[in-house]
């Protein structure tokens, strides 16, 4: 269900600047749940990882949707670009996020607040 | 996995003053895991040469473009990079490359610039610098079958126009669309020949599309207008990027579950292990007894006398007693490839990133580890991925504790001469496993206790970023796994064929001189029995004695040592090598010998990769002397034990 939203969302994605419509509400990437979608506003993170992760894509206005976390409960895998990728709780914290809720309820109800 | 035991300092390349319109060298570009390495292969055709770049610690790989017949073209296979204006060691080497700024490589005429297309609007962002250098260059669109079979497209003369640039699809795992590089190489190297047919590549006729001229490039060094403009592009070259792969998620949700995937990633690290010894130790008997029914043969032909003594009883028994672990180890490194190439040692270093943050480690040093299973050399090469300094240098000290293959051979010789095969669960899990088992996991506890304590004193530093990708599931491929087992078969052989020969034949010239001394009165007995005092406290006599100090070259040379000394003595000449050390040791000096194995840094080729990866001998030396020191007191504690304990 969730993987079927996500791959119709990538199809949707090519148009990068198509306006997401619906309420947002300011968080961190590390504090969003299990498939839902944000929208990167500002990276805070030590100058090389910084660069590091801009050029792996995490640049503000890209999308980012949580895919699942590690057996252990961290780290946490991000889909971004089409490609998966695992950040720590640490660095996801120095991330902050538009939340947009859960991908595949986005149409039908306001994002929740948790 | 790399070349392991022999390590070029550089590759001497002919410096020539790049000509206008000549192409004698081309760049491979390209970011990480864009498939930079499978083409790499398949265009220089296996013929390659690996060193490192000068002073720094990032690899260099130059080959001649023998796989599409261009033999007079070198191309050197830059670092992967995302950017050229990273702080990395890596994007600051190929930015000197690139510029013709790094001494002792040719400046490049041409780029091939890789890029993955399955995640195409992410990785044009390293076009636009590649592009501003003005080199000629061919983009190559890897992979796009899979992303054509998954439901994505790319207008390729859209992109050719959008850039200025040739753009060509390519499948470099199935070889296919290479023919656009041969004809991209021809037409630059010589533009008035060869001018019809494209063969696969989409070129932007100048003439009729004014607009190629102008490429608008975005603000250079500044990732954010990197993207806006690799976005734009994509956008205007209707790129639609594949579903993604729906596989990779139903097995991620297996093998990523939070119960399941730990029990799985167990279950796996057993079976290795399992299947390598019992399939592995029949195929190993049965090359040991050709082995040794050809050198009977020989011998034969060869009568009684002293050269069939230096030939069969020195150097066949040395090289033999090596040779015949060949089985086992290659099966090792196959399921470690199968692991790497599947995808699934990403996913093992997500699982492990918890424990190893415990002990103050990353979870990308993982990867190392489990692959220093197979050879800690390739293992301390793969450390450069962590980028914490202190996070890879603890990584690197810690990499030669995990039971590599070279410690096989000893391993199974002593387990097969004096552990008996009782069954503990059934057929299945044997009293030999348990022992093999037992003897990964000290070398593994050894390992993590090592870091703890290196991390919590001389490497402190606060706690490294994690960014690991995870890379979409494959099936590896036949070709690649083979060409790994071929090059580790390789190396083995030529260490056998080399420094195992050397010292065989060493070996069996001091053991029988002064002539008609016997073993004990030769002069390799006299040294044997010189430091003799010194180990037989840990349960060993003067032969072992002899077996540690050739092994400081490698680790299996000892079997080889051991088949010669037992060989040259009269007393077990008739002897098997099992047999001989049965004669000879108790069960405490030979489980000595194995605890002794897992800890010692028996290893030249370790040494010498630690001090080049460290720039500096102090990181070896202080390696060597705690491992040695671990290694003297822990076969000391088990031979103590054993002698008092059992029976």
């Amino acid at each position: 269900m969730v993987a079927i939203a996500l791959s119709s969302f990538f199809g949707a994605e090519a148009a990068d600047d198509c306006e997401l419509s619906g309420a947002w509400k300011l968080s961190l990437l590390s504090e969003l749940a299990i498939g839902t979608m944000g929208v990167v506003e500002s990276l805070e993170l030590p100058g090389e990882i910084q660069h590091h992760l801009m050029h792996m894509g995490f640049v503000p206005e890209a999308r980012v949707v949580v895919v699942r976390r590690a057996p252990a409960g961290d780290p946490t895998v991000y889909s971004i670009d089409g490609f998966e990728v695992a950040l720590r709780r640490d660095t996801a914290q120095a991330i902050r996020v538009r939340e947009y809720g859960r991908e595949d309820q986005r149409e039908i109800q306001a994002p929740t607040t948790r | 996995m790399g070349d392991c035991c022999s390590i070029p300092a550089t590759i001497d390349l002919p410096i020539e003053p790049r000509v206008v319109g000549r192409i004698r060298t081309v760049a491979l570009v390209g970011p990480p895991n864009s498939g930079k390495s499978t083409l790499f292969n398949r265009l220089t055709g296996l013929r390659q040469k690996v060193a490192n770049y000068p002073g720094v610690t990032v690899e260099q790989r130059v080959g001649r473009l023998n796989g599409i017949g261009r033999a007079d073209l070198t191309l050197i296979d830059l670092p992967g990079i995302y950017g050229l204006d990273s702080y990395s060691e890596d994007a600051r080497v190929a930015v000197e490359v690139l510029h013709g700024d790094m001494p002792g490589t040719p400046a490049p005429d041409a780029i091939l610039l890789v890029l993955d297309s399955l995640q195409l609007r992410r990785q044009l962002m390293l076009a636009a610098p590649v592009l501003a250098l003005g080199l000629p260059t061919l983009v190559l669109l890897n992979m796009s079958d899979l992303m054509e079979a998954r439901g994505g497209r790319v207008d390729t003369l859209a992109l050719a126009q959008e850039m200025g640039v040739p753009v060509a699809k390519i499948s470099a795992t199935r070889g296919t669309g290479l023919d656009a590089i041969t004809h991209f190489l021809n037409r630059k190297a010589d533009p008035l020949a060869n001018g019809n047919g494209s063969q696969g590549m989409v070129e932007v006729d100048k003439s009729a599309a004014p607009t190629a001229g102008r490429i608008e490039l975005p603000v250079m060094g500044n990732p954010r207008s990197y993207r806006q403009w690799a976005t734009g592009i994509s956008t205007r070259t209707k790129y639609k990027a594949p579903i993604s792969s729906e596989w990779t998620k139903r097995i991620d949700g297996v093998l990523l579950h939070r119960i399941w995937g730990p029990l799985i990633f167990l279950a796996v690290v057993f079976a290795v292990f399992q299947v390598v010894f019992s399939i592995g130790q029949p195929l190993s008997d049965g090359f040991g007894d050709v082995l040794n029914a050809a050198g009977a043969k020989i011998g034969f032909f060869l009568g009684h006398n002293w050269v069939e003594s230096l030939l069969i009883d020195g150097v066949w028994r040395g090289v033999a007693s090596v040779l015949v672990f060949v089985p086992q180890i290659l099966l090792l490194f196959l399921f470690i490839g199968v692991l790497e190439d599947s995808g699934y040692l990403a996913r093992a270093a997500l699982i492990a990133d918890r424990v190893m943050r415990s002990i103050g480690l990353n979870g990308k040093a993982f990867i190392p580890l489990l692959s220093a299973y197979a050879c800690a050399v390739p293992a301390i090469m793969a450390t450069r991925t962590i980028e914490n300094k202190r996070d890879r240098f603890a990584t690197i000290l810690v990499a030669p504790f995990m039971t590599c293959s070279a410690r096989l051979p000893i391993y199974m010789l002593m387990i097969a001469a004096f552990i008996p095969n009782k069954p503990i669960l059934g057929d299945l899990f044997g009293l030999r496993a348990a022992v093999m088992l037992s003897l990964y996991v000290l070398g593994f506890v050894a390992a993590l206790a090592t870091a703890r304590l290196l991390k919590s004193s001389i490497l402190k530093a606060s706690s490294a970023p994690f960014i690991l990708e995870l890379p979409q599931y494959r099936l590896p491929t036949v070709r690649s796994l083979s060409l790994r087992l071929m090059d580790r078969g390789k190396v083995f052989m030529k260490q056998a064929g080399t420094v195992i020969l050397a010292v065989t034949i060493v070996l069996w010239f001091l053991s029988h001189i002064p002539f008609h001394a016997d073993l004990a009165g030769s002069v390799i007995g006299r040294i044997g029995l010189f430091i003799e005092p010194a180990i037989k406290p840990l349960g060993f006599n003067w032969k072992i004695g002899i077996g540690l100090l050739t092994s400081v070259m490698a680790r299996e040379v000892i079997v080889g040592t051991l088949g010669t000394l037992y060989g040259a003595d009269p007393a077990t000449q008739s002897l098997g090598l099992q047999a001989a050390l049965r004669h000879d040791l108790t069960l405490g000096g030979a489980m000595a010998l194995v605890v002794f194995f897992a800890f010692a840094l028996q290893c030249t080729s370790t040494i010498a990769i630690v001090r080049r990866e460290t720039n500096s001998w102090r990181w070896p030396a202080l390696q060597f002397v705690y491992m040695s020191v671990l290694a003297y007191v822990a076969a000391l504690a088990t031979n103590q034990v054993i002698l008092h304990f059992v029976r």
